[in-house]
């Protein structure tokens, strides 16, 4: 038997509480709190010289165990096709608003300029794993396909399943020519693993972890993300209301 | 009143000071509450630059098949029904960390808690700003907050440690001031506290990392701030509890009074 007293504290407290929710559901609100990410964005690249670098770390810095996260096994049967022939028939596809579209396999991307560094790898859920990571940056895909005039975003189509559609994320030209931003087919110098996105997996250093799009089998280069999935820029973004700036 | 001549009343809050007050009341406890959340994605903390589910944890909350338990260290409770393992208003249970009464949203909703909690911490640090500005300008840390010669004496500072343990608050003209325990909590807050608590903040963001890499250097790595933030946030935490306690003993009509009109009546000298 419950007191009265509890019984009414109890439902002051859900009253209350519900209430708070109903706020937090409430469209306007949520518009507000939403401007903030573009605020955060816009002071961030006020102090952030746009090719400042994330930080560095040494050999001794690598985590024991580097965390794979979210897929870790694409399930369609092309990506199994590819897994089994080691990804001999594999392409990357670079296309959209450039002015020369490329066709790339495994072994070109490989005899690329890479890149290598040891970087921290943070996930929007908090936790963080330091990997060494090698790959080739985009810029210089970008730069043999050429930009047309237009471009602002480049997005990138994933092979991994989410929901009803595959993966896709999306970043601006700042982060897309930033030294440290690269297609990594390499982690802790083996060849990249499933559970890490192989064969290659965008690295962009200043952002959270879901923004590192893994599997990825189309870069496409665009002057807007209206007519990407959901219009907000990445599965997350659409499916959950993420912010699309991850800077923080 | 009869007695309101020897019990006169003070001004003893400027505006700039009423106007942060119940403006941090909201901001901290929406900070605290969505904070939870998303502590709640990951309930792990770490000391030095990385950490995830493979390395040692100093503190986790989690949970078993039936018990819910905080882990700090080797040491381990049993927290079910609060921490870990909880029933939620439909008397589901839960295996979150915490339960759904104190955060923001109150059903699971990371991305949601990150919204509330990156766009509240502008208005905390906005806020903050704008009142140490206004609080050099109208004199009101120096005047009330700086300690006076003698008050820093540890004769003193006992002295109202007994006082405060035995509940003789101060009254008659000695409450026209903050005492020193009161000075040292609100420099503490405004000077220790709050920086600490946004400065910890910025080290966990990927990008001011770039920005500003001593941040990571002062703190010692990533996940050793995203432990001190945690830290400082139940720091504030007991600060609020201790200072709604006080509120009450000190009597909680002149007391809300005086932080909303800035009228406040001295209270009456013991042994009258």
């Amino acid at each position: 038997m419950i007191s009265r007293r509890k019984a009414i504290g109890a439902i002051g407290a859900a009253g209350l509480l519900s209430g708070c929710d109903r706020i937090i559901a409430s469209p306007t609100v949520r518009g507000v709190l939403r401007s903030a990410e573009g605020l955060t964005m816009r002071a961030q690249r006020l102090v952030t010289d746009r090719t400042a670098l994330a930080r560095e770390f040494g050999p001794v810095d690598l985590s024991p165990v580097f965390r794979s996260n979210g897929t870790a096994m694409p399930r369609s049967a092309d990506y199994a096709a590819h897994l089994a022939s080691r990804f001999a028939d594999w392409r990357l596809v670079v296309d959209g608003l450039v002015a020369r579209p490329l066709s790339l396999s495994l072994a070109q991307i490989g005899a690329m300029p890479a890149r290598t560094q040891i970087t921290r790898h943070d996930c929007v859920e908090g936790w963080s794993a330091i990997g060494q990571w090698t790959g080739v940056p985009l810029r210089l895909l970008l730069d043999r396909a050429g930009l047309r005039n237009g471009a602002r975003y480049i997005v990138f189509h994933c092979a991994d399943d989410f929901g009803a559609g595959k993966y896709y994320e999306s970043i601006d030209l700042i982060d897309a020519f930033h030294p440290q931003t690269i297609m990594a087919w390499a982690l802790n110098g083996q060849m990249l693993p499933v559970a890490n996105g192989a064969p290659i997996r965008l690295r962009v250093e200043r952002q959270l972890g879901y923004k590192h799009a893994k599997y990825v089998m189309r870069i496409e280069v665009v002057a807007s993300l209206a007519a990407i999935g959901g219009g907000k820029g990445g599965y997350w973004e659409d499916s959950n209301d993420y912010e699309w700036y991850a800077g923080i | 009143m009869a007695d309101a001549g020897d019990r006169p009343l003070v001004y003893r809050h400027r505006l700039a000071t009423r106007l942060w007050h119940w403006l941090n009341a909201l901001i901290v406890i929406v900070m605290l509450m969505s904070g939870l959340m998303i502590f709640n994605a990951h309930p792990r903390l770490y000391w030095g630059q990385y950490g995830a589910n493979a390395d040692r944890a100093w503190l986790q909350i989690g949970a078993s098949p039936t018990r819910g338990m905080l882990r700090i260290g080797d040491r381990s409770w049993d927290t079910t029904g609060v921490l870990g393992r909880w029933k939620d208003r439909e008397g589901n249970v839960q295996t979150r960390a915490f339960p759904w009464w104190a955060t923001i949203p109150s059903r699971y909703s990371l991305s949601a808690a990150r919204r509330w909690h990156l766009a509240f911490a502008w208005l905390l640090v906005a806020g903050g700003l704008a009142f140490l500005v206004a609080s050099l300008f109208n004199r009101h840390i120096r005047r009330d907050l700086l300690p006076r010669r003698g008050e820093l004496a540890p004769g003193n500072i006992w002295h109202e440690i007994a006082d405060h343990a035995r509940l003789r608050l101060p009254a008659g003209e000695a409450a026209r001031r903050y005492n020193i325990l009161q000075k040292l909590s609100y420099l503490g807050v405004i000077f220790g506290l709050l920086p600490l608590l946004v400065l910890t903040g910025l080290t966990m963001s990927p990008g001011m990392n770039a920005a500003w890499p001593w941040l990571l250097d002062l703190f010692g790595g990533r996940q050793s701030a995203r432990s001190i933030h945690f830290l400082c946030a139940a720091a504030m935490l007991l600060f609020i509890l201790v200072h709604l306690v006080m509120v009450v003993l000190a009597g909680p009509f002149n007391e809300v009074r005086s932080m909303v009109t800035g009228w406040f009546r001295l209270p009456r000298e013991r042994g009258r």
